[in-house]
């Protein structure tokens, strides 16, 4: 009997309802169905990019005519390991994205928890807008606000001046590039520490301070350790931002203030040597790839 | 009478020019599409015509009468760098595009990629107005045969600020001077290695720099180690004409490498500024409309570069864009539309020893022109570009 009554829909099949005689017998089918598009969109746009530039990385160049040649070598990458400029302008980028990092993780920290755990709802709100508000703006017109500020005849030169202190010649430096950069990415390390915060239960500190916590060692013993992967995960975007940035340092940046990233635009737009500019860029992804696993390991995307 | 004594001038210009060593002589190579043959006559336009150009070139106020006149609708395509141009460029335009605007250092690598083909001078009624110079540079002129039809040019002057220097710095010197540190911008270009070797090439006769463009490796180097020496002297390597504007204006730098669009802009402005041509001379860029191999409507370009080329349009693109026409014709008109302007550019120079004192942009390449492969190709410029600004 059973076996009749299974089979009566496929006996059916070829008139009533097919494709959902066909999910029925295949329950796994509907959301592959569903997933498929985004699915091949991310394999072919991310996936199939990402190997086509690691593709790249091993070919080269014809200096005569500038057109790609494609046998296989390592000679990019050995360039790029023995050539000490390269070494320097990795160094330098890395250490820059690392600072920005901790820039942001130190004033976004006081920041989001004032937001999260002691404002009222109202200055909650305005708060929020006001970090938001700055993306608003174009980057590049944030970015030029500061070359107006740093300059040497600039509002800072000017401030500085007019209490009688010398003049701080940090426009086009790299110390400028640190402040420009901290300040924009700033917003991406507020945000995920500010939902990380709100999570902590309320009941979590009350039990602290039963247990005879004072405040600041409940902040120290609780709260921080359960607002970490937060921390963590706004990382992830100020350090890569932060990385693959190649604008603020046409800008704002001096002589000696070269990011991988300015690098490869020379050798896409300038050189034509794509070979080059791909095994470069493989670089900060293969760094992105180690600082994912460790914020992995740290509970950063629970957090996001 | 008088057509007739230019269009004498302009064939011994020609021959001139095909027997000096210092120009194209007939020992280099040919490019691949140097036997195609050009148009004979300008047909009926085709009613399109695609170019890729620097923003600023094909302005709608001098378009829209060409459009009327032709019939020909234009359709620019903005590039931002010469490289773009010339990956644009690959496969003679692919069939879309018809003309590109090269600069100089961009042309060699389109005529020997065979993207490019020649172009008849004849059908361009302006070019017998062209100053010499202009009708066969060998950046776009190899062994008689034209590759484009230049357009406008512009030296590479030494910007400096006229409270800090009061008398006219004579030598490129200064923005090598430790004297100076801080002070000093410079373009950040792969190109400007051309310039150091220009300098040493006055300063340092021993190297023997001919050619600022072909440097052996022992040339090479020694410009290389000048730049790195000159790197903790600058105060930024500028990428837009904007960005050193706005450095000398808020007095972070007091010298530095410009183009004539810089000084008229910022004495607009009121500030304190001049440039001048150093004892050394200057490098200098040479654009030039070059047409597509498989340019799919070869008439309406021909008509454009015709267009183009007369006194007018020349006076309007150089007062648009702030370089300097190549018809000589332009001087009177541009003098009409801004009084003084004329001088101001450098239009009104019309021998040759001013233009010998100015070595135009072209790619460096693995081969010399004694056809010899001992100089250092573009892409090893770029790398060392790389390693100066550290």
């Amino acid at each position: 009997m059973a076996l009749e009554t299974a089979r009566r829909p496929r006996s059916k099949g070829s008139g009533a309802a097919p494709l959902s005689a066909l999910f029925w017998r295949r329950p796994a089918l509907r959301p592959l169905l569903l997933l498929a598009p985004p699915l091949g969109w991310f394999v072919v746009i991310y996936l199939a990019s990402l190997a086509t530039l690691l593709v790249t990385a091993f070919w080269t160049i014809d200096p005569f005519t500038t057109q790609i040649v494609q046998a296989w070598n390592t000679d990019n990458f050995q360039r790029i390991i023995n050539e000490p400029a390269y070494r320097t302008i990795i160094g330098r980028t890395v250490i820059l994205a690392s600072l920005v990092t901790v820039t942001d993780a130190v004033l976004a920290f006081p920041f989001a928890y004032y937001m999260a755990r002691v404002a009222s709802r109202r200055v909650q709100t305005i708060l929020f807008a006001a970090v938001l508000l700055p993306l608003w703006a174009s980057y590049l017109a944030r970015v030029y606000s500061w070359i107006l500020i740093l300059n040497h005849n600039g509002l800072l030169n000017w401030s500085l001046q007019s209490i009688g202190l010398p003049a701080a010649n940090i426009g086009y430096t790299n110390v400028a590039m640190w402040l420009v950069f901290s300040y924009i990415w700033l917003p991406f390390m507020i945000i995920p520490v500010y939902a990380a915060l709100e999570r902590v239960p309320e009941s979590l500190l009350e039990a602290a301070s039963d247990l005879g916590a004072r405040r600041w060692r409940a902040v120290r013993d609780v709260v921080l350790p359960l607002a970490l992967p937060g921390v963590v995960a706004g990382s992830i975007f100020t350090f890569s931002l932060t990385l693959g940035d190649y604008i603020t340092p046409i800008l704002v940046g001096g002589a000696g203030s070269t990011f991988i990233g300015n690098v490869v635009y020379t050798n896409v737009g300038i050189a034509n040597n794509i070979p080059f500019a791909a095994a470069l860029a493989t670089v900060p992804v293969a760094i992105m790839a180690v600082y994912l696993f460790i914020a992995s390991r740290l509970g950063a995307f629970e957090a996001l | 009478m008088k057509l007739g004594a230019l269009v004498a001038v302009a064939v011994l210009a020609v021959t001139a020019c095909g027997s000096s060593p210092t120009s194209t002589g007939n020992t280099q190579a040919q490019p691949p599409t140097a036997g195609m043959k050009p148009l004979d006559k300008i047909g009926p336009g085709e009613g399109q015509l695609n170019l890729i150009a620097w923003e600023g070139y094909v302005d709608d106020s001098w378009v829209k009468a060409f459009t009327q006149q032709t019939g020909c609708v234009v359709n620019p395509k903005y590039a931002g760098s010469s490289d773009e141009m010339v990956s644009l460029m690959k496969d003679g335009g692919g069939g879309q595009y018809d003309m590109v605007s090269a600069s100089g250092d961009a042309d060699l690598r389109l005529i020997y990629g065979g993207d490019v083909r020649p172009m008849n001078e004849k059908l361009i009624p302006d070019w017998t107005n062209f100053q010499p110079f202009f009708k066969n540079p060998s950046y776009n002129t190899i062994n008689g045969i034209h590759y484009g039809i230049s357009l406008q040019w512009g030296p590479n002057t030494l910007l400096y600020n006229t409270k800090k220097f009061v008398n006219k710095p004579t030598s490129w010197q200064v923005i090598y001077d430790p004297a100076n540190k801080g002070l000093i911008t410079v373009p950040d270009n792969p190109i400007q290695i051309a310039d150091a070797a220009l300098y040493l090439s006055k300063t340092q006769p021993s190297l023997g720099i001919k050619d600022p463009y072909e440097l052996n490796k022992k040339q090479f180097d020694a410009t290389v180690a000048l730049l790195t020496q000159q790197r903790p002297l600058i105060k930024k390597y500028w990428a837009l004409a904007s960005d050193e504007i706005s450095l000398f204006q808020n007095g972070d730098v007091v010298v530095g490498a410009a183009w004539p669009y810089q000084t008229i802009t910022l004495k607009a402005a009121n500030a304190p500024v001049d440039d001048t041509i150093p004892s050394e001379g200057a490098t200098g860029w040479g654009d030039t409309w070059m047409l597509g191999t498989r340019a799919p409507h070869p008439n309406c370009a021909y008509l454009w570069t015709a267009y183009v080329s007369t006194a007018k349009v020349q006076a309007e693109q150089a007062l648009f864009f702030g370089e300097t026409p190549v018809n000589t014709q332009a001087c009177a008109q541009m003098e009409a539309l801004q009084a003084g302007s004329c001088a101001q550019y450098h239009a009104d120079q019309t021998g040759t020893a001013y233009f010998d004192t100015i070595k135009f942009w072209k790619t460096p390449r693995l081969t010399c022109s004694d056809g010899s492969q001992s100089c250092i190709p573009y892409d090893q410029w770029v790398s060392a570009w790389t390693t100066i600004k550290g």
